[in-house]
């Protein structure tokens, strides 16, 4: 392990952080809203730790490690989510215990959406910016945004960059050099805000709110300024441009570079992976608008087809806006749209789950077990598209699987070891490992109800989620550790 | 500047790791085996694509449109042709270097030209290497000896010992010992460290001393530096691959050659190909050979097989034996390093001989000679200073007038066919040929920068 190397990377990183506490000092003058001087605290606290951290081991330049990867990223997380809790924190409104502040923040970062505030709407808006920020940061990625922006991490910025990207396959640049990739994924994201923040404001958003649901809505996090979500602007045109963006953020970015590039759109449908995304969110929405409709859920027929919808993407893509209470659906459609949101988005974009191209490859183990008991003899590889997928794809996909299904069930039976029913446990594990944010039962409008404990459970939830498990629970392996 | 390479051999990965480093430049490697290049993605900044090389389909993934330089490295000749049309053809890839080994189609010249087989440069790392260790022979008591303009001016590496005229003396008493010819020390080594060398630097016995000076006068300066040795005459080669034969052929003429060759068979066949040589079949690690051949008596023992953990042990074993000088083949920069310092005289890396001749192409202005030295931590480099006074960083300055990074020297011009060994009062003229030496190659794009016409003021 190399103690000096992952010290003055986290140091820069943190230094670099600070700065993003001094947009919502603007926004808080801009608004007048007297609640500039916990970002000021949060600021310098910040670029304090990260300058105390850095000082002593400037002069070390090694390289970095494919461990030391690893821990640079897990830890940076952890650190960065303390860090970023502290203008909550330091705020008199709202007023955050120690626990609520880092919960709120890991969920923005983490581009959950989960909430333990309410009252949103009469929030400072600084605070709600900041907020928004946070899951904007974390939605590609704040460590690709540093590989981006800090050259000197050279060949480890590969090993970090595969530390936080999403996703089974990650040896694919879309450049040669890792911080071009890096900058490639940022202008496509930063393009897409803009896109996104120009059509809320066209269809009748104001520009903070069309700002900040910008930002949660391509960094699938799920965040709003107001305790009702997006269903408060009450607007099918809002609805639909929130439903499209989410859609577009949930497939692989690079898929988008390469339409940037090359200025075409066919090779979205040659891609699997896409599709079987379509398909997915497809047959979510029928099943939950024909239901909908069936049941009588809304009497106007336009409520339930955009309710309907609106639910099924935001769900499935683990975005976690509401436009409706889900929760309180009929029959099984509450528990299906929790159970979309296991599959999630596709790899390598900003949407939490288990990732379309696993399941997919999952899938197609499945229909090849099925052929090879009609035909014995045949070899039969498991292919997508038209490329045959490599062992250690297929292997590392059922170990991540398995592994998934171990820590759901270990963190499921902690929360009900702390008192929540069977229905608020599992949607809150599945809410918080998905990235997805709201849950069903006492989970279904935010976390406030939740006890201490449950909360920082929640918070190693949405941790593990985004940096897909194996990142952080190989911190806690000896392998890791031995020489 | 955007580089493709094809093929991620032995070369092939050296040349993607030399050029890699390099920040502006944006490297894609391309081989057929996935598992070569995940390890190599994992070491280096660098994209890599699967698949055979020549192929356009392969070759547009890897980027060919936008590529400035395309370096085909595969084992085969043809597919490094075929690689190199298809790029020129579909792509119009500006600059293409290829590995051409085999000397029938090097000897035909008009086959390389726009309309045929456009290939810009050519690259034979085995002839590259057999120069190298040729003039290595030639010069003996050199580690290195590295040519510039056509041949014109040399810079030689050498281990200052205490017999050497210098040693123990002030670098400024050079003159006086020998006044009628000119060099200059560019650059001192002491315990693997550079020294920045001036007149009042005191070379030490150990030193790794590099100098320049016209071809002429080399081995006078050698004498500076150590005990003359005798002209080399026996020459052993163990190994009789292409760059074994090369060799010998080169030799035989001059010296007594031996080739020790494993495989009969391949020694029949080389045994056909020399004229004056004696090819022997065994083992070069057999002592019982070795001794039988008289190897206490021989002047170099060059061990140029493919295996270079063989060449390794051979060469010692040969040292041990009496062998006057030996020299091994090894490809890892670590191991060179292990050896070169105590058992075995010199270690040539093939790699660093071949990556000098792609360096050349990749740098920015008009380079016309890259030798990488010190395993790539230290560079000499042959630049063609162009412009008038006005839009030149160098044209019509004094040489202590040139903001040069630290850790370079311009070491010596050619000017035309004059070659001027450079002081502090020298002045660079248009179209002069300097040559740096660089002990950080770090500051190359500084360095860069300098040669390059300034074209805000034209």
């Amino acid at each position: 392990m190399n103690w000096t190397v992952v010290q003055r990377i986290l140091g820069l990183l943190l230094m670099m952080f600070s700065l993003t506490m001094l947009p919502p000092i603007l926004i808080s003058m801009v608004f007048r809203d007297h609640s500039w001087f916990p970002f000021v605290e949060g600021f310098a606290l910040t670029l304090i730790a990260g300058f105390i951290c850095w000082l002593p081991v400037r002069k070390h330049h090694e390289d970095l490690r494919l461990r030391d990867g690893f821990l640079v990223v897990a830890s940076f997380w952890t650190v960065l989510g303390t860090f970023g809790a502290a203008p909550l924190f330091f705020a008199e409104t709202p007023t955050m215990s120690l626990t609520d502040a880092i919960f709120e923040s890991i969920s923005g970062l983490t581009t959950t959406g989960a909430t333990v505030l309410t009252g949103l709407d009469y929030l400072p808006k600084s605070i709600l910016y900041y907020r928004q920020q946070l899951q904007w940061l974390g939605g590609m990625g704040i460590i690709v945004l540093a590989v981006a922006v800090l050259p000197m991490l050279g060949v480890g910025g590969m090993q970090l960059y595969r530390a936080e990207t999403p996703g089974p396959v990650k040896d694919t640049k879309l450049t040669p050099r890792i911080t071009e990739t890096a900058k490639a994924l940022w202008y496509v994201y930063l393009a897409f805000t803009i896109a996104c923040m120009i059509c809320y404001m066209l269809v009748g958003m104001d520009w903070f709110d069309a700002l900040c649901h910008a930002f949660s809505t391509v960094a699938i996090g799920g965040f709003s300024t107001h305790d009702l979500s997006i269903g408060y602007f009450n607007s099918p045109a809002i609805d639909l441009v929130a439903i499209f963006f989410m859609f577009a953020a949930g497939i692989n970015f690079s898929l988008h570079f390469f339409a940037w590039r090359h200025i075409q759109v066919k090779h979205y449908r040659a891609d699997p992976e896409f599709r079987a995304y379509v398909f997915v969110l497809v047959a979510v929405s029928i099943i939950v608008v024909t239901s909908l409709y069936y049941t009588g859920t809304y009497t106007a027929a336009g409520d339930n087809f955009i309710n309907g919808l609106f639910q099924a993407v935001s769900i499935a893509t683990t975005t976690g806006y509401t436009t409706a209470n889900f929760a309180a659906w009929p029959g099984a459609l509450p528990a299906l749209l929790v159970f979309a949101s296991f599959v999630g988005g596709s790899a390598g974009s900003t949407a939490g789950g288990i990732k379309v191209i696993r399941w997919l490859l999952i899938y197609k183990q499945g229909v090849r077990e099925i052929v090879r008991l009609v035909h014995p003899s045949a070899e039969i590889p498991v292919k997508l598209g038209n490329t045959a997928v490599g062992f250690r794809v297929v292997d590392a996909v059922w170990g991540y699987f398995s592994i998934y299904i171990v820590v759901f069930g270990v963190m499921l039976l902690l929360m009900m070891a702390m008192g929540l029913d069977q229905v608020t446990a599992f949607s809150a594990v599945a809410a918080t490992l998905n990235n997805l944010g709201p849950g069903l039962g006492d989970v279904a409008a935010g976390f406030m109800t939740l006890g201490n404990s449950a909360k920082w459970v929640a918070v190693l939830g949405m941790l593990l989620g985004r940096l897909e498990i194996f990142t952080l629970l190989v911190l806690i392996t000896p392998t890791f550790w031995r020489r | 500047m955007k580089i493709l390479i094809l093929g991620a051999g032995q070369v092939g990965s050296s040349a993607a790791y030399h050029l890699s480093r390099e920040e502006a430049n944006e490297v894609t490697v391309v081989d057929t085996r996935a598992d070569v290049l995940r390890e190599l993605q994992d070491r280096l900044d660098i994209r890599t694509v699967v698949g055979h090389a020549a192929y356009p389909e392969v070759l547009d993934r890897a980027g060919a449109n936008d590529a400035d330089i395309i370096v085909a490295l595969t084992d085969a000749d043809e597919t490094n042709m075929v690689a190199c049309q298809v790029a020129y053809t579909l792509y119009h890839t500006p600059t293409k270097i290829a590995r051409i080994r085999s000397a029938e189609y090097m000897s035909a010249k008009m086959l390389f030209t726009q309309e045929a087989i456009p290939i810009d440069v050519r690259i034979s790392p085995e002839q590259l290497v057999c120069e190298y260790v040729e003039q290595l022979i030639l010069y003996p008591g050199a580690l290195q000896v590295l040519e510039f303009a056509n041949g014109r001016v040399r810079l030689v590496a050498a281990r200052a010992d205490r017999d050497g005229l210098l040693v123990g003396q002030r670098i400024a008493t050079l003159k006086e010992h020998i006044p009628n010819t000119e060099g200059r020390i560019a650059a001192i080594y002491r315990d693997g460290l550079s020294l920045q060398p001036d007149g009042d630097t005191v070379i030490q016995e150990g030193d790794e001393v590099f100098f320049i000076a016209a071809r002429q006068d080399i081995r006078v300066f050698m004498s500076e530096m150590r005990k003359l040795e005798d002209p080399v005459r026996r020459v052993v080669i163990a190994g009789g691959g292409n760059i074994g034969v090369r060799l010998a052929l080169a030799l035989e003429q001059t010296n007594q050659v031996k080739i020790i060759e494993r495989d009969p068979k391949r020694a029949r066949h080389i045994s056909e190909q020399v004229a004056k040589a004696i090819v022997l079949v065994g083992d070069a690690a057999d002592e019982e050979l070795l001794l039988e051949e008289n190897v206490d008596n021989i002047d170099v023992f060059c061990a140029l097989t493919n295996a270079e953990e063989a060449n390794i042990l051979s060469a010692m074993l040969a040292k041990r034996l009496g062998a006057h000088k030996v020299m091994a083949l090894i490809n890892r920069p670590s191991y060179a390093e292990l050896v070169e310092s105590g058992s075995i005289d010199i270690a040539i890396s093939p790699q660093q001989v071949t990556i000098g001749s792609l360096l050349a192409h990749v740098r920015r202005g008009d380079v016309v000679k890259v030798h990488s030295l010190r395993r790539g931590a230290a560079e000499a480099m042959e630049a063609v200073a162009h412009g008038g006074e006005a839009d030149s960083r160098v044209v019509g300055k004094t040489i202590e007038d040139i903001k040069l990074p630290p850790g370079t020297n311009i070491v010596a011009l050619v000017r035309g066919d004059r070659v001027i060994i450079a002081h502090h009062d020298t002045v660079i003229e248009t179209d002069d040929h300097v040559i740096l030496f660089m002990t950080d190659r770090r500051k190359i794009e500084s360095l860069e920068q300098l040669f390059q016409v300034d074209v805000s003021f034209v």
